[in-house]
């Protein structure tokens, strides 16, 4: 009797307490669910439709258009894109924002003010990046900035955006992107930095080792490990994310060059530009999914092979 | 050791770091010199420091043009960084609290299916949700450009976390005074939350202002233009009169600086704790 008095007790008490779980994540739970799973679905499903100016297709293609995009030079070409900007902008990053943390660090005077000035950048936009960068910094008449210090050294001006040859546009575009992240990511390694038990560099001490480099390596290095990690798979989602710069800095009234486009810029010319043609548009974009879930997957294989982390 | 090597060796650190703190200022001080300097003093073949005469008028062009909506896209670009960033704390800290505090048979299966749209980068998921947007009708308005951002997976795992280590003695103080968890949610967890609401509102604040892609694909009538999309105008134009451009930046980021300094600790410790940006 008492036995299931108390079930039945327990019963309506793990009902409220479901009832009051989904007040509070309910409405969030079902945006993400509309917002993001329903899209996503839809968008799989419209890979599979003719689907030229319309989100309600009839017209069964089947793998046509994962044979299109597969078969498309500009979303191959745009794979290469993202390659060679990740093998640029990834190590650039990693180096500046662990060089800056590790000098901020030991900086005895003015730390705060330092660390304000490299974290800075992270307030402004892309938008607003780009455009100082094209049209100031490394603007291609001779009154831009890069070219006047040229200039004093008695070069000619550089149209650093519009020549292929050499691919200067390169220089700009991953100069921006340093200057917006590097701060950005100097703040966590400097988390990662101040996580590091003091006892270690002692211990080192009294073992002989020399303060530099011998210490940053068999010390500091190893402890950030965990924090190198997680910067290295941002960055590299990160860049995979490359638009905004992309398109403030090589697009204009003409249009956009048809080169150095990154997965983003093609898919946002093929699925919203002229032909909107959102059914490759989609086939696209599960390609990506594919390719940046084995890209993560492989690269959190790589980096934690054979390791267990101390501070995960 | 030998003690003059490692004065040098500070000395000289203390030098790259000026200079690259320098270097890192430089984008800055082009924006304010050439923002209120005159056409011809930018495109001046002689660099000069700052403009020969300071024109505190650009600022009124600028708002006069009426080539460019500048006012309408800076009070666009208000409206909705204050939406979102409203809208993102008040679902996302609920959503956080309920899924650490609230004990339920199918809690981690919910947090796992929110968490996993983290995953789901940018580049998958934005021709879809134009699709969805769409379909809705809600391109060129207000909640198109609003409602499909406010469920951040990122803002709800940064609350969840700190609600998970927060100090059940206050929560189990109110339990006992007869407050239902929505009222000790709002009495008592909201008030000794507000630094991890404020580094997370600070946060997503920014990157509400900053955001391009989605306004640039879904705001595309001139009306529904956010300050960014009105700037990238601007550079892709044919005629592009710099000294405005340049002002039009720089009142643009004025409104950023100030909610980066003032809020700058909370939002360093809000990086420290998710490393997401």
């Amino acid at each position: 009797m008492t036995g299931a008095r108390q079930a039945g007790g327990d019963r309506s008490r793990d009902r409220r307490r479901a009832l009051w779980f989904w007040v509070f994540v309910g409405p969030f739970a079902a945006g993400t669910a509309l917002f993001t799973y329903v899209p996503l679905l839809w968008s799989a499903g419209l890979s599979f439709f003719d689907a030229r100016n319309t989100v309600t297709p009839t017209d069964f293609v089947g793998l046509d258009n994962y044979t299109a995009v597969l078969t498309d030079d500009a979303f191959l070409d745009s794979l290469g894109t993202f390659a060679l900007f990740t093998a640029f902008i990834v190590p650039a990053t990693y180096a500046l924002s662990l060089a800056l943390a590790l000098m901020v660090n030991r900086v005895r005077r003015a730390q705060a003010f330092f660390r304000s000035v490299f974290f800075l950048p992270a307030a402004c936009s892309y938008v607003v990046a780009a455009l100082i960068w094209k049209m100031s910094l490394f603007s291609g008449v001779r009154f831009g900035l890069a070219n006047t210090v040229l200039g004093w050294f008695g070069a000619d001006p550089v149209p650093w955006l519009a020549t292929t040859h050499p691919p200067w546009y390169w220089l700009v575009i991953v100069t921006v992107r340093l200057w917006l992240q590097a701060g950005f990511y100097m703040v966590l390694f400097l988390a990662g930095l101040q996580r590091i038990d003091p006892v270690l560099y002692e211990a080192a001490a009294v073992d002989g080792a020399r303060p530099g480099w011998q210490v940053l390596r068999t010390i500091t290095l190893p402890q950030l490990r965990a924090t190198s990690v997680a910067v290295v798979l941002l960055l590299v989602i990160n860049a995979f994310q490359a638009f905004d710069e992309f398109y403030n800095l090589l697009s204009d009234a003409r249009g956009y060059p048809p080169y150095a486009r990154p997965p983003l810029v093609y898919l946002y010319y093929t699925a919203l530009g002229q032909g909107q043609n959102l059914g490759v548009g989609s086939a696209g974009a599960v390609v990506l999914a594919l390719v940046i879930a084995v890209v993560t997957v492989g690269q959190a294989r790589w980096l934690r092979l054979g390791r267990s982390d101390a501070d995960g | 050791m030998d003690d003059a090597l490692v004065r040098v060796g500070r000395a000289l650190r203390l030098a790259l770091l000026i200079a690259l703190a320098l270097l890192f200022l430089v984008p800055f001080y082009l924006l304010v010199r050439n923002g209120l300097a005159s056409e011809q003093d930018i495109t001046s073949p002689e660099w000069t420091l700052f403009p020969s005469e300071v024109r505190w008028e650009n600022v009124r062009e600028l708002f006069q043009d009426t080539s460019v909506p500048f006012a309408r896209s800076l009070l666009n670009s208000a409206l909705i960084a204050v939406a979102t960033t409203l809208g993102t704390v008040v679902l996302a800290s609920l959503a956080g609290y309920g899924l650490a505090r609230i004990p339920y048979r199918h809690a981690d299966k919910v947090f796992y299916a929110i968490l996993g749209t983290l995953m789901v980068p940018a580049a998958v998921t934005f021709v879809p949700s134009f699709v969805l947007v769409s379909s809705l009708g809600w391109i060129s308005t207000l909640r198109g450009l609003v409602v499909p951002t406010l469920f951040s997976a990122f803002a709800c795992f940064v609350f969840r976390q700190y609600f998970l280590g927060f100090p059940r003695e206050l929560e189990d103080a109110a339990q006992v005074d007869g407050l239902g968890h929505w009222r000790t949610y709002w009495l008592v967890v909201v008030p000794n939350a507000r630094p991890v609401l404020a580094a997370v509102a600070a946060i997503v604040f920014i990157g509400a202002w900053n955001s391009f892609l989605w306004p640039l694909v879904i705001g595309q009538d001139r009306s529904a233009w956010t300050v960014q999309v009105a700037l990238s105008s601007f550079t892709t134009s044919q005629v592009i009169r710099l000294h405005e451009l340049f002002v039009a930046a720089a009142v643009s980021i004025l409104p950023l600086l100030a909610v980066f300094l003032c809020f700058q600790r909370w939002i360093v410790a809000g990086v420290e704790r998710s490393g997401i940006d």
